[in-house]
């Protein structure tokens, strides 16, 4: 199964409206073969949209979409050589597990001996071997999942889209099911495209992300790249907890006006009277908040002569606050960690 | 469905006794003039209703399959109801597919539209259909009674089939598109495996609606009698009226299959067949 | 390729159903309203296709009032009576049946709804009869002196059972009863139970739950059912024809005018009656929730 390496997908400036919305508004990317992308955005920023368009249930109203090669306009969902998982699954109730695995090569007149065969060795790969029988409503979530996946797959697409597949599921299972999928896609080699608009997915999934925001995207990187450069505020403050800083609170911290973002667990707290390393900004000011998160514990810090900050640190040690509501801290971190953001973010 | 215990969890105390005397016995009021129909099916007296029956037989029975009349009428009544339910299985599943996938403008003139026919006395559709064939100049047959029953029966199969369109996730046709297939397959392969049952709860009930109808076919049909046509004469003038007797507990037993076939069809589902007219 | 041009679809989908219904229907209903403008020219018994209102002039005499007057207040009266039986019916069945009994029901209510109407009807000329079960009955338990009674009261009453309004109300109220108590049932499923809870959770009593909470809730559903007894009662000739005293109601007049009378004007004025009745009875029936019920 030697596909050519090069682009997968390719956007040129497309646009979707519904009515007066612009779902998509000139979004361009390149999504290289063989890559685990996702798509990040809050609900309605476009990546949903974009998703439909590349599998061909939505046909874009300006730009053009080429998939590996070949332009797409105009070609209908079966004839496009794309799988889609879906958010709710969309299995067939009427037919058993293996009947749903089967559908693609049913329709592409595969002999029945071999639709078994095939249908039975994906079921293995997603670990479901004993399930062809059953019918969708005898499954769990999870496992009517991995049957959408099987059932995609099945048919060697070139591509595989995943739009939000595993919301529906509880915490461990999501996780469990995160590790899976990536295995998976570095076992099977295709391109998968993943929508979802949980940040922590996308960073722990991906080779490389795009954040979406009101239909168009706002930044595409590598996951460490998006995080620790967010390019702008919304990036900043959408993919993990970033504190904002402008004006007048940067231009205290920095002595320059130019905004920029810093991460929480950037910060460093330490009594007020220490001093931190030489050439670290520092500030004092008060705890405001104490949320306790486990691993972790935040701190919401109300600065001296204005302004807040959130602090986050790891609990090392034996679970003690570092400091309670209402005494003073001092906060301090190396310059350069700051992400200067884009002009009107 | 709400299991028992919740049923009974919801109300400390069980019905009241009379609450549920009344309730079953209401119901089963509803029966009772029919088993009395039945009974005098087999009754000796063929010149009145007296009760109690002078003495039972079986001999109306051979009597009504001799009489002609009665045949042919039962087996018009037959043939326009098969036609008038594939007829309103057609558009009702059309109209009900228009109706789920798509919004559009005036969806809901379209509901009243359908249920116009059913929901108007029968009298008045029955002369708007008489006026308007003789003004058009098309002669009654049992063409003409299929046009009128098939007319309110689409509005049965379109509540059925729009039931179960509406428990079923579009992105099923995405699905199957997605997975290699064009429109037709995912119709044959897809819409039709899911949709079947209800539609044919619908079909069902629309042939007990068309077999049992009268006042529309009474004024779209010629000189065709249908078997509740010819009941209606007989009840204005009857002529062996344990005959009659014998027709009606035929027609219960040939309206009561379909109903009970609709309602085992549809029973685990939320949208039972039937529920509305 | 259908797929990607959803207008395109939706035509060929919608369009079958919509010509039919519209032509077939619409188009009939439209051209028996049309002939209600036209007039019966006295002398030669033709129709004359010249608009007029001399039809509907016709509509205001005594006769013809009386006749509206008589069918409405029948009318009204089967949905009252059948909601107020209906209701119980519905309410256990919804609240207090267990499954099973709850589905036993739901096809016992469900079978006469859709079938023997005529037999229906049928069965209540037997039992009324003279010579039939109820006055058998009446003597058994003593009682011919109330059945007397109930048939000697002036304007409703009559020779027998079969040969009066009362009569004729009975067999409405029992032909169109399980109209009224399946939307009954629908609408008081649609109440979910933990609205039951959250009222007692607040403080009232089972019957204050009931009259605000559940009767509220489950209106929606009385309405629906009432559109069907009302309007079906309002253009049934066949009830009155076969159950009742000779005095015609509404369906019975119109039936005799397109008949043998062969005035189909009178005929199609007469129906407008229903009509504007029935639209303005599905406005306020549509104002108080009852198509969300059906």
């Amino acid at each position: 199964m030697t596909k050519p390496s090069g682009i997968a997908v390719k956007f040129s400036r497309v646009s979707r409206h519904f009515g007066a919305v612009r779902a998509v508004d000139g979004v361009s990317f390149e999504i290289q073969d063989g890559e685990f992308f996702s798509m990040l955005g809050p609900s309605g920023s476009g990546k949903t949209t974009c998703l439909r368009l590349i599998a061909g249930f939505e046909r874009p109203d300006a730009g053009n979409i080429v998939i590996h090669g070949a332009n797409v306009e105009g070609v209908p969902p079966y004839q496009r050589d794309v799988n889609t998982v879906f958010q709710d699954y969309a299995l067939f109730p009427h037919m058993t597990v293996s009947g749903n695995v089967e559908y693609g090569l049913m329709i592409r007149k595969v002999a029945a001996a071999e639709r078994r065969r095939r249908s039975q060795e994906m079921l293995e790969l997603v670990k479901l071997e004993s399930m062809g029988e059953r019918k969708p409503n005898q499954l769990s979530g999870g496992q009517r999942q991995r049957v959408a996946l099987a059932r995609a797959l099945i048919n060697q697409p070139s591509v595989l889209l995943l739009d939000e597949p595993l919301g529906a599921l509880d915490l461990k299972l999501r996780e469990q099911m995160q590790e899976e999928l990536k295995a998976l896609q570095r076992q099977v080699g295709i391109t998968f495209i993943y929508v979802t608009h949980d940040q922590g997915e996308a960073l722990s999934m991906s080779d490389r992300l795009a954040v979406f925001n009101q239909g168009r995207i706002e930044q595409i990187g590598a996951p460490a790249e998006i995080y620790e450069h967010p390019a702008t505020a919304f990036v900043a403050g959408f993919v993990g907890v970033s504190n904002v800083c402008t004006g007048e609170l940067a231009r205290r911290l920095t002595g320059s006006a130019q905004a920029f973002a810093i991460r929480p667990e950037k910060i460093g707290m330490i009594a007020v009277p220490e001093q931190g390393p030489d050439g670290w900004l520092s500030i004092t000011g008060r705890v405001r908040v104490v949320t306790y998160h486990g691993a972790t514990t935040r701190y919401a810090i109300a600065l001296d002569g204005g302004g807040e900050l959130a602090v986050m640190q790891q609990n090392a040690g034996d679970g003690a606050v570092f400091a309670n509501i209402g005494e003073p801290v001092k906060l301090t971190w190396s310059r350069h960690l700051n992400q200067p953001l884009a002009e009107g973010t | 469905m709400r299991s028992e215990a919740a049923g009974q969890a919801r109300h400390g105390t069980r019905a009241g006794l009379s609450l549920k005397a009344g309730a079953l016995l209401g119901v089963a009021f509803l029966h009772v003039p029919l088993a009395f129909i039945i009974l005098y099916a087999f009754s000796t007296e063929d010149k009145s209703f007296v009760f109690p029956l002078p003495g039972l037989t079986l001999k109306w029975f051979a009597v009504a399959w001799d009489r002609e009349d009665i045949r042919s009428a039962l087996s018009l009544s037959l043939q326009v109801g098969a036609v008038s339910t594939v007829v309103a299985m057609l558009l009702g599943t059309l109209a009900a597919a228009a109706v789920w996938r798509s919004k559009f403008f005036g969806r809901e003139a379209i509901s009243l539209l359908l249920i116009l026919p059913i929901a108007l006395p029968g009298i008045i559709t029955g002369i708007s259909l008489r006026s308007a064939l003789n003004l058009a100049d098309i002669p009654f047959s049992s063409f003409t009674i299929v046009i009128g029953h098939a007319t309110f029966c689409i509005v049965v199969v379109y509540n059925n089939v729009l039931a179960r369109f509406r428990r079923s996730s579009p992105a099923l046709i995405e699905a199957s598109m997605d997975l290699g297939a064009n429109g037709l397959q995912t119709f044959r392969y897809v819409v039709l495996p899911n949709i079947a049952t209800a539609l044919l709860a619908g079909g069902m009930l629309a042939f007990a609606l068309s077999f049992d109808e009268v006042i529309v076919t009474t004024f779209t049909a010629g000189q065709q009698t249908t078997l509740p046509i010819w009941m209606l004469s007989e009840l204005v003038r009857p002529r062996q009226r344990p005959v009659t007797n014998v027709v009606a507990v035929f027609v219960i037993a040939v309206t009561f299959i379909p109903i009970l076939l609709a309602f085992y069809l549809t029973r685990d589902t939320h949208e039972v067949a039937g529920s509305g007219k | 390729m259908l797929y990607l041009h959803p207008k395109l679809l939706l035509a060929l989908l919608l369009g079958p159903p919509l010509i039919w219904l519209g032509v077939i229907y619409l188009g009939s209903l439209f051209a028996l309203l049309l002939q209600s403008f036209f007039y019966i020219d006295d002398f030669s018994g033709n129709i004359v296709r010249e608009f007029s209102l001399a039809t509907y002039e016709q509509l205001f005499t005594r006769a013809n009032g009386d006749i509206f007057l008589r069918t409405s207040v029948m009318a009204a009266a089967v949905t009252a009576a059948a909601a107020l039986i209906a209701f119980p019916i519905a309410y256990y069945m919804v609240r207090y049946a267990s499954l099973k009994v709850k589905a036993a029901l739901y096809l016992a209510v469900m079978l006469p709804l859709w079938s023997s109407y005529l037999v229906r009807v049928y069965a209540w000329k037997l039992i009324l009869a003279k010579e039939g079960i109820v006055s058998w009955f009446a003597e058994r338990m003593h009682l011919t002196w109330l059945l007397d009674a109930v048939l000697s009261i002036p304007v409703i009453g009559g020779p027998s059972l079969s040969i009066s309004y009362i009569g004729s109300f009975l067999v409405f109220l029992y032909i169109w009863l399980p109209f009224m108590i399946l939307p009954i049932v629908a609408a008081l499923e649609r109440v979910p139970a933990s609205l039951t809870e959250a009222s007692a959770d607040l403080g009232a009593t089972p019957k204050q739950t009931f009259r605000k909470v559940i009767l509220p809730l489950a209106f929606p559903g009385v309405v629906a059912g009432s559109i069907f007894t009302f309007s079906l009662t309002l253009g049934d000739y066949i009830i009155p024809g076969i159950i009742g005293n000779s005095r015609p109601f509404i369906g019975q007049a119109v039936y005799q005018f397109q008949g043998t009378a062969g005035n189909i004007p009178l005929a199609a004025a007469f129906t407008v009656v229903p009509i504007v009745i029935m639209a303005i009875y599905l406005t306020i029936a549509r104002r108080l929730g009852a198509f969300r019920a059906l």
